[in-house]
């Protein structure tokens, strides 16, 4: 299979423009004869429903949530990026593109990424006139602040809550549509599996989670917005039901999965406090703007903080990185947190703890600004941990938090499946091996309400789909798929319950294809995984019918695909022989610690074709090229 | 600890559902609210009993997904705090818990605690919205918001959508969540245009979802795990009033 990425050639910042100029359109009459599923409703997929309807399509969008307005992103905390240069410190279009390029590690598209720090203008645009209340200042001019991996000030936030802001932005904007007749929404239905009729995407089968009812959905085109894959590792900041299944299952159909091993880790997030755990919760990047990161000089050292005296602190990303300090990306942030928790040094009862000390910052700015700053995360830490971070560090510890990697998508965000589409977290593109801070609400937002709806009128253009209905054999099979599963599911006679086999596979991803990784442990886990795979569908216990509510025959469904997807994660992992952002190889480090990049072997992105589960998948590579951004060691020193 | 839980159990909407009791001799104070729902289900299904259903997703607090009456105050005991952000070391040894699903004739059980929010959804779509299409925008900077106002309806766009505010009061009033988004986009000047017709589509929805009236409790005050302030339902009721008199002819909503 040749990979072709469609970006345009010649000069960088004139690319979209001349790509935009050079699709095809659709009349604005003939939209409304075509249909149009979008499966997921947070920044990417809610975005993309709410503008696709505007333009007149008609559009099916589906969530599994009871409420589109509960996506996973309305979790995120800090911000959004965009290069609008307002404090006039030396902020471009070309220093965010700069800074995302050399921030994801030399593994991401170089046109991907300049339209995406071109998009961030006019997305924070978009937000504000929808009614997005930003902070502002006593002007009333746009308030901004500094976040990891940059040394401008470009990030846009609204409170602690910038992703609750920005998603209910375009909840409003898709209800609008739901309440014009022009979207018609699914809630509490859960995609799993794309039909796939003369080789293009036709639509999806769902199951109604209250009914059990199993349904077929046909359209022109199918986007999926389902977010990331993190939950593969059972404890993570991701929300419980964030899942892989419609992306694996459009994967087993025949879109390419690109770059799985590409996972990041968060430097601040709440330590694990005990095995009944459920998951983990991210304590924002922003904190690190005031907050001083350290541990102990003494090995073993179990006073409190309070009595450590300064000179036996070992701020420890300040003294490696004096220029970014405490603002490093959070790869190397949260590398540096293990290297002094392995050495011994880590705080708490488990020891795999670092402090993040706001004392110097109350003293200089004052509680009343710190408070103003962060006070429903000093909120929410004290709630979860019964200690004040006003009076006492906070600990923190680094947890799985985001995936760049994802279905492969060419620059018109599609995939390998024709009229199949890839938006925000559940694509590729834009991260490459490490995403930047505040920048995951601007892919979101730069995919669903401007450049999907640009793109995906040329496909509907230059298609003429048969006319097809649900009596279709395509249909059936994908159908019959989805009704063998759940039956399997629900006839086993197992034993043990879905999450123990969920937990069972997190903690052997966390251990050997986490923050860091060997090609000893990478082969260990390979060899684990298909026996756990083995049990699990041997052993696993389903309570209760397919025809109502049933959370645990959901969450089944789910971790079965994990299953298939944890072991394409891994064999990525052991076949990258490099080091690069999120992926560390320790193998494959420089003398002093830092990820050794191979460009000569590894400037490529791997788009993995599945062959059937336990088969070996087929490697297909994108070359990638950097005419602007040269590649170089990163440096934060 | 050793705890006791007594849980609403109803198989579906149709079927009449009962309190069952379930004992938990081992929770550990650093146990989340729902984490200790999580072992009481393992415990379930490894006796080959049907787990208690309960809606939850981000348990961060913020989705707004998870929430029961625990003891008859919704969100439990804590103020400020969802269910999630719950955790035990509110709790003592021998706690009873009583644990029912909101009770609402706009929210409908689904099954044991979890109900249908959807009249919600249908608020919004009915005017709940900016109507600024994908495009259209001109610079963030051109819209001057002071910082006060811009604080102000930050303090209202904090509601989750939860539906505690519906639950605990005795009206079954929807007016805390509606006068949130009222406020919140009334008081940019972004919402000026559709400030009117916004208030007056909104109320007529939910009259015909069947949301009761307020009456001033202060109950949804009480409970709301974002804090959202009374004043906000004043709000809605001035701009009411004021869209009634003002202009007769606009809004799609009878009024």
């Amino acid at each position: 299979m040749e990979l072709d990425s469609k970006f345009p050639a010649g000069p960088i910042e004139t690319r979209w423009d001349r790509h935009r100029f050079s699709l095809k359109l659709v009349n604005p009459a003939n939209k409304r004869k075509h249909t149009i599923i979008v499966v997921g409703t947070g920044l990417a997929g809610g975005s993309a429903a709410a503008t696709l309807g505007e333009l007149g399509y008609n559009v099916k969008c589906f969530c599994f949530q009871d409420s589109p307005r509960r996506a996973h992103s309305i979790a995120a905390q800090g911000g959004i990026n965009a290069a609008k240069n307002y404090h006039n410190d030396g902020d471009s279009v070309y220093r965010l593109f700069y800074d995302t390029v050399k921030g994801g590690d030399f593994r991401s598209r170089e046109s991907n990424v300049y339209r995406l720090a071109q998009i961030s203008l006019n997305i924070i645009d978009q937000c504000v006139a929808q009614g997005v209340p930003f902070a502002r200042e006593y002007s009333g001019y746009l308030d901004n602040r500094s976040f990891g991996g940059a040394q401008v000030s470009r990030t846009f936030y609204a409170r602690g809550q910038t992703g609750q802001q920005l998603l209910l932005g375009a909840y409003q904007a898709l209800e609008r549509q739901i309440g014009a007749g022009q979207v018609a929404m699914f809630p509490r239905t859960e995609m799993l599996d794309v039909i796939v009729i003369d080789g293009r995407a036709r639509g999806i089968v769902t199951r109604n989670l209250i009914t059990g009812r199993v349904e077929s959905h046909l359209a022109d085109a199918v986007v999926l917005g389902t977010g990331g894959y993190g939950n593969v590792y059972y404890l993570s900041t991701n929300a419980k039901g964030s899942n892989a299944t419609a992306i694996w299952r459009a994967h087993k159909r025949g879109a390419l999965f690109a770059n799985p091993c590409f996972t990041q880790i968060h430097p601040t997030c709440i330590p694990v406090s005990g095995d009944y755990q459920s998951k983990l919760t991210l304590m924002s990047e922003s904190l690190r703007n005031d907050g001083r990161v350290w541990v102990p000089l003494k090995k073993g050292d179990s006073r409190p903080p309070s009595q450590i005296p300064e000179n036996e602190r070992d701020y420890y990303l300040e003294r490696r990185y004096p220029s970014f300090g405490n603002l490093v990306p959070r790869d190397v942030a949260s590398r540096n947190a293990k290297l002094v928790c392995d050495d011994g040094r880590g705080v708490g009862e488990t020891g795999l703890a670092v402090y993040l000390d706001f004392r110097d910052a109350i003293e200089r700015l004052g509680r009343h600004t710190i408070k103003e700053r962060y006070g429903n995360l000093f909120d929410m830490y004290e709630r979860i941990t019964g200690e004040d971070p006003y009076q006492v560090p906070m600990r923190i510890y680094p947890a799985i938090h985001y995936t760049m990697g994802g279905l492969w998508v060419d620059y018109n965000l599609m995939t390998t499946i024709p009229g199949l589409y890839a938006i925000g977290e559940c694509n590729f593109s834009d991260h490459g091996a490490n995403r930047l801070g505040a920048s995951a609400l601007m892919q979101g937002l730069a995919d669903g309400y401007f450049v999907l709806p640009n793109t995906i009128n040329d496909y509907i253009a230059s298609v003429k789909l048969e006319k097809a209905d649900t009596s279709h054999p395509a249909v059936r099979e994908a159908e019959s798929q989805v009704t063998c599963l759940t039956k399997r599911l629900l006839d086993n006679k197992g034993t043990r319950s879905v999450d123990s086999f969920h937990r069972e596979l997190g903690k052997l991803m966390w251990d050997y294809c986490g923050m860091s990784r060997t090609a000893e442990g990478l082969q260990h886990a390979l060899s684990e995984i298909p026996a756990m795979r083995e049990r699990f569908w041997h052993d696993v216990k389903v309570l209760g019918g397919g025809e109502e509510l049933n959370q645990s025959l959901e969450k089944a469904g789910r971790v079965a695909d994990f299953f298939e997807l944890s072991e394409l994660m891994c064999l990525d992992a052991l076949e990258r022989n490099e080091s690069c952002g999120g992926h560390f190889r320790e193998e494959y480090q420089t003398p002093d610690g830092e990820a050794a990049r191979d460009d000569d072997r590894y400037s490529y992105v791997a788009a993995w074709e599945f062959h059937g589960v336990g088969n070996r998948p087929g490697l297909h590579k994108e070359p990638l090229a950097f005419e602007y951004v040269h590649p170089a060691q990163r440096s934060y020193k | 600890m050793r705890i006791v839980l007594h849980i609403w159990r109803q198989r579906n909407a149709n079927e009449r559902g009962r309190m069952v009791r379930y004992e938990l001799p081992n929770v550990s104070e650093h146990m989340s609210f729902l984490e200790m729902l999580d072992v009481l289900n393992e415990d379930l299904i490894a006796k080959g009993e049907d787990p208690v259903a309960f809606d939850h997703d981000c348990r961060e607090g913020i989705c707004g997904m998870c929430g029961c009456m625990v003891n008859g105050i919704a969100h439990g005991p804590l103020p400020g705090t969802t269910l999630c952000q719950l955790h035990m070391r509110h709790f003592k040894d021998g706690d009873e818990l009583y644990l029912e699903p909101w009770r609402a004739k706009a929210f409908p059980v689904v099954k044991d605690l979890v109900v249908d929010r959807c009249a919600f959804d249908r608020l919004i779509a009915a005017g709940g919205f900016i109507s600024a299409s994908t495009g259209s925008a001109p610079d963030g900077n051109a819209i001057l918001v002071p910082k006060e106002i811009a604080d102000h309806s930050m303090d209202a766009a904090a509601c989750i959508g939860c539906g505690a505010c519906v639950a605990m009061c005795p009206n079954a009033s929807a007016s805390l969540f509606m006068g949130a988004k009222v406020a919140h986009l009334g008081l940019l000047p972004q919402g000026q245009p559709e400030r009117h017709r916004r208030v007056k589509a909104m109320v007529a929805q939910a009259k015909a979802e069947m949301f009761g009236s307020c009456t001033n409790i202060g109950e949804c005050e009480a409970v709301c795990p974002k804090d959202i302030r009374l004043e906000v339902i004043a709000r809605m009721n001035g701009d009411f009033l004021k869209a009634s008199f003002a202009d007769r002819s606009a809004g799609d909503g009878e009024g």
